[in-house]
């Protein structure tokens, strides 16, 4: 598996090329969007753009970016490692639980966070009484900004890291042990290097992710460009200088997207070599059990007992003080419905780009997938604000149905969905595809029979990603929803706006519940790694 | 018999939307009756030009106002369907939209949403016999909106460490040495721009600019809105915080009388003391204009009234509404006279925050 320049083949098909440039151009709306708002642009809006001000919240913004993304994969990459390829006691439950945090919307974390760790918090009321703690450091701004958003962001990177290491050929290691490497180098130099794609896809998501937050930065109190173009809709309706922000913060994305682009390396990570890949075996802690456990046990506790536990207190004290208890059936329905909706439409769509990105790289397929991440940088009322323009003046029979709103998922979400696709296209070697080919099937046939079959895993991974964050998303759901359309997410929402935490408590739960169903599916399907040990039987 | 009269006339909107459709498409009328013709003809003339359900977009939350356009729909027989969404959010879809708005009621938090949309056009004008129902300070003088509801600017406090005696007579105390890192205060909120709008006009340009010096000299903090900071006050994490008066209430609904905080109305009165509203107006491109107005009129009737009165804690706008007992009396409360409209403009005041660092 030396790193060598990936294959260039001959033009793509049109069965590939045209659908990846569809999607790639859809992806894209956002912002033509911007650049048709910001024509309007008065020399004002020019002049607040350029100021020392601007310079200063772009650095903190970076800043933030840097700090979420480095903590993200300093908790995913001992945290996948221990749940996919170790004998950890209770792999699974915590292959599910670890994951979970993804779903709870940042409004709701950030608030949760605070409320927990916070100067006059729970935790320093259960400090007070023995320890008589009277104060909590602050967490406001960059340290409680990169705590939320890293604990509500890190599953990106522990998703994709996950489906890598499941699929690591142990003929690489144990190669590399046969020549005489130890267990420390094997891991630097053979496993690590091997992750490198799933780590930086991660950390990209990660970072975008934290581009477009407004929820926690907002309760955090860290000015990012994000809270910045929030305040310019809230206070002062002016969406010109909104539209020039958000083209700054596509900028911003646009430099991250090159630093992975440099971080993903261009290796080639299929088997080059004739037979079949094996199962690994699972890696036996031994005593290490005992620092393993806590570890994860810890991330857990944090990162989803936490903020679930309050939730938990609320509804209970609510029911106690005699508040209804509504049961949100159509809530509920609407966002599965939804969610899964934009789940298959994303993991369809990102199959033809996957294969241009993967197999016929070139100038083309790099802008097409740079595109793709535009409406997944930029905060989601922008997105949704844009396909309101468009769809209110140019697709009036789909405004402010299902299906417009799906479609903003998608364009949300969809680097979520592509990311996974990749991961599992580059483990594809080409060579089958040209056996195929050779025996004379055409391109449709290829994709049909070997191409989707090989990926497939990669790609429902992608679709578990988009479902996730699509059920927690809320401004493209308020604005583009139906009349009269309800969310768990627009519920939690319209309580905690209010303060009604007892009614927001309800639905939050649900959301954190209902998701971890299709995790657990997701997490029990996987092929279970061999027996520790080989061949013998379980002590 | 109410019942069976709504339904009827409901038949009669839906064959009404079907004959329509039947037109537009150029399909056989007899696809979509399934009744005698002479009855829907009847129920014809009864809503002549009634385009279907009403539709409100509210910048007020469904746990806020939910329960009471359920009654409309109920008293009424009037179908309503709601977008919920943030005042701002919504204004900004309403400009999107523009001339393809399928919005009858904008439904708004605060002033400055509707301010926002009445500047570009996209509201028209209400008739006298509603915005004369509100007093001439809730309502917007070219009637493009009225108020449906009070909110009071107010100070929370911690009640364990601190007693009203303790506060100043104005929030222009609280730029004294003793309040040093104890007060909270959210400028990105709407309501807090609006408050120092009103000091602009009050106290002018130079006094205000002072005031906000004092302030972040004094160590205030920042809060991203009004909740967190009611939370904070109570939690002892600050002494007061700069609010709507409302959220209080809410807390101590869910939390009992123990909740450790409490609102003070300033004693001097002022630009602290402002009292906005939320308020309403009908879109220029409303198709159902007629069951706008009585969208409008009912949230203003008697039972609208004392629904804000009594479940969202706000103060009733129309003479003869008791407010509630846990409120301080409008009457008490020193309100400075000051236009609803001058309010809507933040601009000015987005300004001198900005110069100030207070807003990036």
């Amino acid at each position: 598996m030396t790193a060598g320049p990936a294959r260039r083949a001959a033009s793509p098909p049109l069965v590939v090329l045209l659908p990846a440039l569809l999607v790639g151009l859809a992806m894209l709306l956002p912002l033509v969007y911007l650049v048709i708002r910001s024509a309007g642009a008065s020399e004002a809006a020019w002049a607040l753009l350029f100021r020392p001000q601007t310079a200063a919240t772009l650095g903190r913004t970076a800043l933030l970016v840097l700090t979420v993304t480095a903590s993200s994969v300093a908790i995913a990459v001992p945290v996948a490692w221990l749940t996919v390829r170790t004998d950890l006691p209770l792999r699974r439950l915590w292959s599910v639980l670890t994951m979970l945090p993804l779903v709870i919307p940042s409004f709701v974390g950030a608030f949760l966070f605070v409320s927990a760790l916070g100067p006059k918090g729970l935790l320093q009321q259960l400090l007070a009484g023995p320890f008589g703690v009277d104060r909590l450091p602050e967490i406001y701004g960059l340290p409680g900004a990169t705590l939320t958003l890293t604990l509500l962001s890190y599953p990106y990177v522990l998703l994709t890291l996950r489906g890598a290491l499941r699929n690591l050929d142990p003929v690489l290691d144990e190669a590399a042990r046969s020549l005489g490497y130890g267990n420390r180098a094997v891991l630097f130099r053979v496993t690590l290097p091997q992750l490198r794609p799933a780590l930086a896809a991660g950390s990209l998501l990660v970072g975008l992710y934290t581009l477009s937050d407004f929820g926690a930065v907002s309760l955090m109190r860290y000015p990012t460009i994000t809270w910045i173009i929030f305040q310019q809709y809230e206070t002062a309706f002016d969406r010109t200088i909104a539209a020039l922000l958000s083209l700054v913060l596509v900028g911003m994305a646009l430099a991250i997207l090159l630093v992975e682009g440099y971080a993903r390396g261009r290796g080639r990570y299929y088997r080059s070599g004739a037979g079949a890949s094996r199962r690994s075996k699972a890696i036996q802690l031994g005593r290490w059990k005992w620092l393993a456990l806590p570890l994860v046990a810890g991330v857990t506790l944090l990162a989803l007992g936490v903020p679930s536990a309050i939730l938990a207190y609320w509804l209970v004290r609510g029911v106690g003080a005699g508040e209804p208890l509504l049961i949100l059936w159509s809530a509920t329905r609407n966002s599965l419905l939804v969610s899964v909706l934009a789940a298959l439409v994303a993991a369809v769509c990102s199959i033809p780009l996957a294969v241009l990105v993967v197999r016929y790289p070139g100038k083309l397929s790099q802008a097409l997938e740079r595109s793709s991440f535009t409406g997944y940088a930029l905060p989601g009322i922008v997105v949704a604000l844009a396909l309101v323009f468009f769809g209110a003046t140019y697709a009036r029979p789909v405004y402010q149905t299902v299906w417009l709103l799906v479609f903003a998922y998608v364009v949300l979400f969809f680097p979520a969905a592509l990311g996974a696709t990749r991961a599992a296209m580059l483990q594809v070697s080409p060579r089958l595809e040209e056996a195929a080919r050779g025996l004379g099937r055409n391109s449709l046939q290829v994709m049909q029979t070997i191409t989707v079959p090989l990926i497939g895993p990669g790609v429902l991974m992608g679709a578990a990603l988009v479902f996730l964050v699509t059920m927690k998303e809320l401004p493209a759901t308020l604005i583009l929803g139906p009349l009269g359309f309800k969310t768990l997410s627009t519920a939690v929402w319209s309580a905690a706006s209010e303060a009604f935490f007892a009614q927001a408590a309800a639905p939050a739960l649900a959301l954190i519940l209902i998701s971890s169903v299709p995790m657990a599916f997701l997490v029990l399907r996987e092929r279970s790694l061999a027996p520790a040990g080989g061949g013998r039987p379980p002590a | 018999m109410a019942g069976v009269i709504r339904r009827q006339y409901l038949g009669g909107a839906a064959a009404a939307v079907g004959g329509l459709l039947a037109v537009a498409c150029g399909e056989p009328e007899v696809r979509y009756v399934d009744r005698p013709v002479d009855r829907i003809v009847e129920k014809q003339v009864e809503v002549p030009s009634d385009p279907g359900a009403l539709v409100v977009y509210s910048g007020r939350s469904e746990s806020l106002v939910g329960p009471i356009i359920g009654q409309f729909k109920e008293a009424t027989g009037i179908d309503v369907a709601v977008k919920y969404g943030s005042t701002s959010q919504i204004a900004a879809t309403l400009l999107e939209e523009g001339q393809n708005s399928p919005a009858d009621v904008f439904f708004a938090q605060d002033p400055g949403g509707l301010g926002a949309v009445a500047n570009e056009g996209i509201l028209s004008g209400l008739p006298a016999e509603i915005t004369d129902l509100v007093p001439a300070w809730a309502r917007s003088p070219e009637g493009k909106w009225v108020g449906l509801s009070g909110r009071a600017r107010t100070v929370v406090y911690n009640t364990k460490t601190l007693s009203e005696a303790d506060l100043p007579d104005s929030v222009a105390g609280f730029t004294d040495a003793q309040w040093k890192g104890k007060v909270g205060w959210a400028p990105t909120n709407g309501s807090f721009q609006a408050m120092v709008t009103a000091m602009r006009v009050l106290w002018g340009e130079t006094q205000t600019g002072e005031w906000l010096q004092g302030m972040q000299a004094n160590d205030v903090k920042v809060y991203p809105k009004n909740t967190p900071q009611v939370a904070a006050a109570a939690a002892g994490e600050i002494g007061v915080g700069l609010v709507n008066h409302y959220y209080l209430h809410r807390f101590l609904q869910e939390e009992g009388d123990s909740f450790p905080a409490r609102n003070y109305h300033p004693r001097a009165g002022g630009p602290d003391s402002l009292v906005m509203v939320a308020g309403a107006g009908i879109a220029g491109t409303a198709k159902n204009r007629e069951n706008a107005e009585k969208f409008l009129k009912f949230m203003l009737s008697q039972v609208g009234q004392q629904y804000f009165a009594g479940q969202t804690f706000e103060y009733p706008l129309v003479e003869g509404v008791k407010t509630n007992r846990l409120l301080t009396p409008l009457a008490e409360i020193k309100r400075p006279n000051i236009d609803m409209v001058a309010l809507a403009d933040l601009r000015g005041t987005q300004e001198l925050l900005r110069g100030l660092g207070i807003l990036q």
